[in-house]
């Protein structure tokens, strides 16, 4: 297993093994958090779960030179206080969205960790390339144990990875940047930046910490909680939006909206036929802002921004349309039943119920 | 096809395998392999387990088989079912084919056989006598498009090694007993990848879509050609085909690759073949039915001649009754166009004719 410093479990506290150090401590978590003392380290949590909801990431405090012994378990039990919150409070939507967001911020820093920049107008540049060196080995460490990847660092500040490993992962982006034939390749290896690195691995860490999150074990605590968790039954129910399936909609768009409903992820794809969908429909854009809201990722101001452009409201003014079935069957979002009729735009269906 | 003619194929056939059984083998590891065979006009019976040569030894004398085929991948239970064959891992393997090469020799030694009124017409496009369009279109034996075809294995094989990483010892080239070559590859890492992960190498190796190329990420592909990359086939081989290993590799610097070497950068291949990770393969050893000819291994690809190296029928004189609209070349031989003559050939040529629908045996 991992040796890790006071560093990586502020970094990636997901990794810490609570139990043990409160129990070196000498607490239980019950005592741990009934202990007026600690109240501060539940108010952090119930910050993280805050930040994780706004679909932002909580911001790190470790930069100003705070005494690193106090730091720590302010930062392991405010996440696992965190994690236990949220399972007490039975929000799964919010449990999504805090494993999203506590990913996207190990992955900042790891791509920090890879990237090992040095400050040339320090003054201690030799401690600081000593450190950096450190560091990187160790974001390579924890890729290898947690991920199973094996990666190098290259010459120019490259990092190769075998191809066999790379497809692995690739093949589940889109985009055309990550094809193969895109990449660099010399002798077995794809030589990747810091960030596409940790970019790869993305799905890797979101299911990494998902896992951790869910295998936090719950002993119901006493009554100090009950206002936290009051307050997260209520944050979660901001999300939790009336299912309107409509029978009059095909099943690709049936399909996108039990996606949102369920929390899950909705591609780009998803999200983009779902809106233009809607709006072709003449649904408001608040209104389908609103289905978003389940969505892991959820930020209203992005989304709203999007629906807007989609709406030909921003940007190029273009009113984007609907794609086509044999668009949407590239992608791996068509479920066309008999009702579909052979229609080319899921625009034209007309289900059973309708006279036609 | 005849009688007769059905008799003298499948004696070949058999007298070739009672000769040859040294050239045919199960692989190392045939109990996990699915096998499968043809017989002459039947249809194609899978799902078969073969465990030692000397089952498919037997195999081939009691069945006397047109076409033997093996998958390329291994499986927990090769004779279930599709589903039910619990699927581990597949052998990389990639086709070439001579008709994907659309050489302009290509015209000038194929015909088509009209499947309404039986005529051979040099058009391809429809029959000269019927004006069908329902035809079968026979390709005959061509020097150029061989070399066309194995200048494609050669390419295919540099970029396998220097860019994949594969070793050596681990590529096989086969001529597949018609048209091209089948390059198998035995290498762990590669083996365990699925279908998607195999479509991703496709378009890297035909580099498909060369539209969308990211140029700065293939320094090798905006230093070695000025022309549009896409439109072209780069045949320049680098001398550099020794695998390296990590560290070294860790040393190459992407921005600075050299400018005077010319990298290999495509290869033309059948893009399905390799995506089908369930697929079978004609064994190796076996003839190949659309010829007479057999699929062997190519140990020295560029003194290969399919004639010498992949036909093992002898030149006892042979009469048949051949059609064949075209002119064509066997073994420094020319031959045809023959209008339904009766006329003697060795046997080689007449075991191809008849493989390729251009004639009968035909008894007085
Ligand atoms: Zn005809
Ligand atoms: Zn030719």
């Amino acid at each position: 297993m991992l040796n890790l410093g006071t560093d990586e479990i502020i970094k990636y506290p997901f990794l810490a093994e609570a139990k043990a150090y409160l129990k070196d401590k000498g607490f239980t978590l019950e005592q741990f958090v009934n202990d007026p003392d600690h109240k501060f380290i539940i108010d952090i949590a119930y910050d993280r779960i805050k930040y994780a909801a706004n679909g932002e990431i909580y911001p790190s405090i470790y930069k100003n030179n705070i005494n690193k012994s106090s730091l720590l378990p302010r930062e392991i039990f405010s996440f696992i206080i965190a994690v236990v919150l949220l399972k007490m409070s039975h929000a799964n939507i919010l449990i999504k969205k805090f494993a999203l967001s506590e990913a996207r911020r190990a992955e900042k820093y790891l791509e920090k960790d890879l990237e090992a920049k040095i400050d040339i107008h320090s003054d201690n540049i030799r401690e600081q390339l000593e450190y950096k060196v450190n560091q990187q080995e160790l974001a390579i460490k924890i890729i290898k144990e947690l991920f199973s990847v094996d990666i190098h660092k290259n010459h120019d500040d490259h990092f190769i990875i075998t191809v066999p490993d790379y497809l692995r992962h690739a093949i589940h982006f889109h985009e055309l940047e990550w094809k193969l034939v895109n990449r660099y390749v010399h002798h077995g290896f794809v030589f990747l930046t810091p960030h596409e690195t940790v970019r790869l691995l993305r799905r890797k860490i979101d299911q990494y910490i998902s896992s951790r999150i869910h295998s936090v074990e719950v002993t119901s605590i006493k009554h100090s909680l009950q206002n936290y968790i009051n307050n997260i039954i209520v944050m979660a129910q901001k999300f939790v939006v009336p299912a309107s399936t409509s029978t009059e909609y095909p099943p690709c768009i049936k399909h996108a909206l039990d996606v949102l409903k369920n929390g899950k992820n909705l591609s780009h794809s998803g999200r983009f036929l779902l809106a233009t969908f809607l709006l072709g429909h003449n649904k408001s854009i608040t209104e389908i802002v609103s289905l978003f809201k389940n969505a892991p990722d959820y930020n209203e101001r992005t989304t709203l921004y999007q629906i807007n452009h989609l709406a030909g409201l921003s940007g190029s003014r273009t009113k984007y349309n609907c794609p086509s079935c044999q668009k949407i069957k590239i992608h791996n979002l068509c479920f066309a039943t008999s009702e579909c009729n052979n229609i080319t735009n899921p625009f034209q269906f007309k289900s059973n119920n309708e006279p036609r | 096809m005849n009688q007769d003619s059905l008799l003298i194929l499948e004696d070949t056939f058999k007298k070739y395998y009672f000769d040859n059984f040294d050239l045919l083998h199960v692989p190392n590891d045939s109990h996990e392999r699915e096998f499968a065979y043809k017989k002459f006009n039947s249809k194609l019976y899978r799902h078969i387990a073969l465990k030692s040569d000397k089952e498919l030894h037997l195999l081939l004398m009691t069945q006397v088989p047109s076409d033997v085929y093996c998958s390329n991948a291994r499986y927990s239970f090769p004779t279930l079912s599709m589903n039910a064959k619990d699927w581990q891992n597949a052998d990389l393997i990639f086709d070439i084919d001579s008709k994907d090469l659309q050489l302009q020799c290509r015209n000038s030694h194929t015909c088509i056989k009209c499947l309404d009124c039986n005529a051979f017409s040099t058009s391809n496009s429809k029959c000269h006598k019927c004006n069908s369009h329902r035809f079968k279109v026979i390709v005959l034996l061509c020097k150029y498009c061989i070399a066309a075809a194995k200048k494609e294995a050669k390419k295919l094989c540099i970029l396998l090694i220097n860019n994949l990483g594969i070793n050596k010892q681990n590529i096989f080239v086969y001529f597949s007993g018609n048209d091209g070559f089948h390059i198998h590859v035995n290498d762990s890492q590669y083996q365990l990848l699925g279908s998607r992960e195999r479509a991703d190498i496709v378009d890297y190796i035909t580099l498909r879509d060369g539209s969308t190329i990211n140029n700065n990420n293939r320094p090798e592909i905006k230093n070695s050609t000025k022309l549009k990359y896409n439109q072209t086939r780069i045949g320049v081989v680098s001398n550099n085909t020794e695998i390296k290993n990590t560290s070294s590799v860790i040393k190459t610097n992407v921005k600075t690759v050299e400018k005077n070497t010319q990298y290999v950068i495509k290869s033309i291949i059948d893009p399905n073949v390799t995506t089908d990770i369930h697929r079978i393969f004609r064994l190796p050893g076996s003839i190949n039915s659309k010829s007479g000819m057999s699929k062997v291994l190519c140990k020295n690809l560029n003194l290969f001649d399919p004639l010498y190296d992949a036909c093992f029928i002898d030149d006892c004189p042979t009469q048949i009754l051949a059609s064949c609209p075209i002119r064509f070349r066997l073994k420094d031989k020319k031959f045809g166009p023959f209008e339904n003559e009766r006329i003697t050939v060795p046997k080689y040529v007449a075991i191809y004719m008849i493989c390729k629908g251009l004639a009968e045996i035909s008894q007085l």
